[in-house]
């Protein structure tokens, strides 16, 4: 497998107020991998996924985006090189319709500006049966849960997994490269959390995307992951196969702690 | 990857016994992963698609009416107004209406889409309106033709809108608003002071720039004119045609925009600036885009204003006329551009028709009825305190009447169908004295203890709180209508928010579930 590294990170470092949240890391995922970050809370994963689209500007080291430099661009023009991600906590736009907030994503990879919509050329209009297009094949992609009347239905309307669903599609219609998934097994039941294990799956093998994910469920990490990256305190304290990693002393100390007495 | 690796819970009873699985996973074949079955939608989906009955009814068939369709009733309604009225007040009136129309829906760019609390939004009004009177006039002799210099003003609103809406790259929500009132207050303060700046008169200070010296052109196409004023002294119809026009382009092109990948972006910009961002859209530049659109509306509307009142005058451009607007957004629903144009049109008429006591009573009474039904819906109880309170005024009435002549020798203010009820109804002494504070005062405690009561003690509490607060009504509101117009629209306004927060077209509003 002549794999390239798709995104690498090359020492980066980042700190709040004198606390180093991430220090120094070195990750690489290569090009149709899916590679799983854990960690216990606090351990830097959502700042790592935070660096890597840009909502923060690493203080020392390299974001490198399919042999670019993204360190320091804005965010939206890191998510228009092929990065796109779905937040732990979900940030749907929650007073649109299913069907707008989805098609709302395909904003950077197409091109009508105001004056050609207020006039309709027939270029735009094009575009927009694209875009139309485009958010409802993203959504067939999740069978019939988010499919029919539920287009026009106000993303609120939702139930929590219904949720985690839309905000996948919606990251899928900005045309990644790469997808940053955060926690997406997060509140869900056991069943549908064995059904998102097997979405991230079909994301890769259907969709072709490389996948990032930060996920506390062992079951879904085993299941999914090529390579699994343990975080702690910022800092990488294991790297390799699932069974290395979950059964790395390290991580099982940071996990659980050392003997008696929690660490200070 | 196989399924047993994947699936810890297979033998648990966790996904085998809900009903209709069976079934769907064997119409999808035996091979088919898990993903996208959904058994409640395949049961319950039909049944959440709208209301029942006579109200669902009414309520597919409005929502099956074609936006256009709306748009061409209300302009067969207004381009009929000159038809139907010869008053020259109506048609100003409709005029008005037409030009508030104009600004809610630019107010609705930046406020409904954007997200963007402007408070600075009725200065680019008076920018617009401003520059066409400097720039069709003879205060600095130049004079343009509408055609040349209405464009030109709604650029510089846009550009000017660019410029206002830099500090929201950095600031949102009240930082965003006291940024933005500065500027109103900056654009208030430079036009009434205006009249010499470095020795150059420039803004006609708190004259404005008006009368005959100042002689603001009339609107005038390909050389064909239209005077402000008939040859008889009275409002030219013509322009609540220009009007009516710019409000159609205005409303169509706004309505495309929403509903392109530019409106898409205002309204996540809305809902979640940072999602937005990381789902590539430009947010500052969307931020700007909003507030340029809003200014560029709202100079266009001030051209209008201008060259129809042959000048401007500082006074115009007043936190009123910003409250009211907002006002017109807000009840109409931000966000629903039907819904702030009917939000203009509600506050507009009803504040003319509540200068005429004889009109505010119509609607005074109405209000009270409607609030009654809303709250107490066609019951046992609603019967009750309508028939209670009518009982009960008529007894008051005759008491009083035998106790005092004096106490009933008033008239009701206005005219109308319902003075002669009025009349016979409500105690009406031929001078209120020191009862006019005390009814007042004591109707605010009658309503306020309204609230701490529940159950038929709440019912019989309203029985006198609603004659009292008629007796208020027609003896001190009616007699000082400027305030009193005020006062009823703000409790209107405060009842519809309470009951529909989202105003009356518009969508649900959820901030987190």
């Amino acid at each position: 497998m002549a794999r390239e590294a798709l995104l690498e990170l090359r020492g980066v470092s980042m700190a709040f107020g004198g606390l180093n949240v991430v220090d120094r890391l070195d990750l690489h995922v290569d090009e149709g991998e899916i590679v799983s970050v854990i960690g216990p809370n606090g351990a830097g994963k959502t700042t790592l996924f935070n660096l890597i689209t840009g909502v923060y500007e690493p203080i020392d080291g390299d974001i490198v985006f399919a042999g670019e430099s993204i360190a320091g661009l804005e965010p939206h023009k890191i998510t228009q090189k092929g990065i796109a991600r779905t937040f732990q906590t979900l940030r749907l736009f929650l007073n649109m319709t299913v069907r707008e907030n989805v098609m709302a994503a395909a904003y950077g990879h197409t091109k009508a500006g105001a004056f050609r919509s207020m006039l309709r050329t027939p270029g735009q209009r094009r575009e927009e049966r694209e875009i139309r297009a485009l958010a409802e094949e993203r959504l067939a992609f999740f069978g019939e849960r988010l499919m029919g009347y539920r287009w026009d239905q106000p993303a609120y309307s939702l139930s929590y997994a219904n949720r985690r669903r839309l905000e996948i599609a919606r990251a899928t219609a900005t045309k990644p490269r790469l997808l940053l998934l955060d926690e997406p097994a997060a509140g869900m039941n056991p069943r549908e959390t064995q059904e998102i294990a097997e979405l991230i799956g079909k994301l890769r093998t259907d969709g072709g995307y490389t996948i990032l994910v930060i996920e506390h469920d062992m079951h879904v990490v085993e299941g999914i992951s090529d390579r699994v990256v343990a975080l702690d305190h910022g800092v990488k304290i294991a790297e390799g196969t699932f069974d290395a990693v979950a059964t790395d002393p390290r991580v099982v100390e940071a996990y659980l702690g050392t003997g008696g007495m929690a660490r200070k | 990857m196989s399924d047993d690796r994947l699936d810890p819970y297979d033998s648990g009873s966790l996904s085998a016994p809900l009903p209709g699985a069976a079934e769907a996973a064997a119409a999808e074949g035996a091979t088919s992963p898990a993903v996208g079955r959904d058994e409640w939608v395949a049961r319950h989906g039909a049944n959440l698609a709208g209301r029942g009955g006579i109200v669902g009814t009414i309520q597919a068939r409005l929502a099956s009416v074609p936006w256009w369709a709306w748009l061409a009733v209300l302009v067969a309604i207004v381009a009929l107004i000159p038809v139907g009225f010869e008053s020259g007040y109506v048609r100003r009136v409709a005029f008005d209406t037409l030009i508030y129309m104009l600004l809610a829906l630019g107010l609705n760019v930046v406020v409904g889409w954007g997200g963007l609390l402007d408070l600075g939004y009725i200065a680019f009004y008076g920018i617009g309106a401003y520059a066409y009177a400097m720039l069709s006039s003879s205060h600095f002799d130049v004079h343009l033709p509408s055609l040349v210099s209405i464009p030109l003003i709604v650029a510089l609103g846009a550009v000017v809108g660019l410029l206002i809406g830099l500090p929201s790259w950095r600031l949102s929500g009240d930082y965003l608003a006291i940024v933005t009132l500065f500027f109103f207050q900056l654009f208030i303060t430079i036009t009434t002071n205006g009249d010499d700046v470095f020795g150059i008169d420039l803004t006609g200070g708190s004259n404005g720039i008006s009368g005959v010296a100042a002689s603001v052109d009339p609107l005038s196409f390909f050389g064909w004119e239209l005077p402000q004023l008939t040859d008889a002294g009275a409002f030219n119809v013509a322009y609540i045609y220009v009007a009516l026009v710019v409000f159609v382009i205005v409303f169509v092109a706004l309505r495309f925009v929403n509903l392109s990948r530019t409106g898409r972006a205002w309204r996540s910009l809305r809902e979640d600036p940072l999602a937005a961002e990381m789902m590539g859209m430009p947010i500052n530049w969307l931020k700007l885009m909003a507030f340029s659109f809003g200014a560029a509306v709202a100079a266009l509307t001030g051209t209008i204003f201008a060259s129809l009142n042959a000048g401007v005058f500082p006074n115009t451009f007043q936190f009123p006329l910003l409250i009211t607007v907002y006002a017109m957004v807000i009840l109409g629903g931000a966000g629903s551009m039907g819904g702030v144009v009917l939000g203009a049109i509600i506050v507009n008429v009803l504040l003319e028709v509540l200068r005429e006591p004889g009109d505010a009573r119509y609607v005074f009474y109405v209000v009270v009825l409607a609030g009654l039904v809303a709250v107490l819906r066609f019951s046992v109880r609603l019967v009750v305190v309508l028939g209670g309170t009518i009982l009960l005024g008529f007894a008051v009435h005759v008491i009083t009447s035998v106790v005092s002549d004096r106490a009933v020798a008033g008239s009701p203010a206005g005219g109308g169908f319902l003075t002669g009820a009025v009349d016979r109804w409500v105690v009406l002494p031929d001078s209120l004295g020191a009862w006019a504070p005390i009814s007042y005062v004591a109707l605010v405690a009658a309503v306020l203890l309204l609230t701490t009561i529940s159950g038929w003690w709440r019912i019989a509490a309203l029985v006198p709180t609603l004659y009292l607060g008629a007796f208020v009504w027609e003896n001190v509101m009616l007699a000082k209508p400027e305030p009193t117009r005020y006062i009823l629209l703000g409790a209107i306004l405060v009842t519809l928010m309470v009951a529909r927060p989202a105003g009356i077209l518009g969508e649900r509003r959820v901030e987190i579930v």
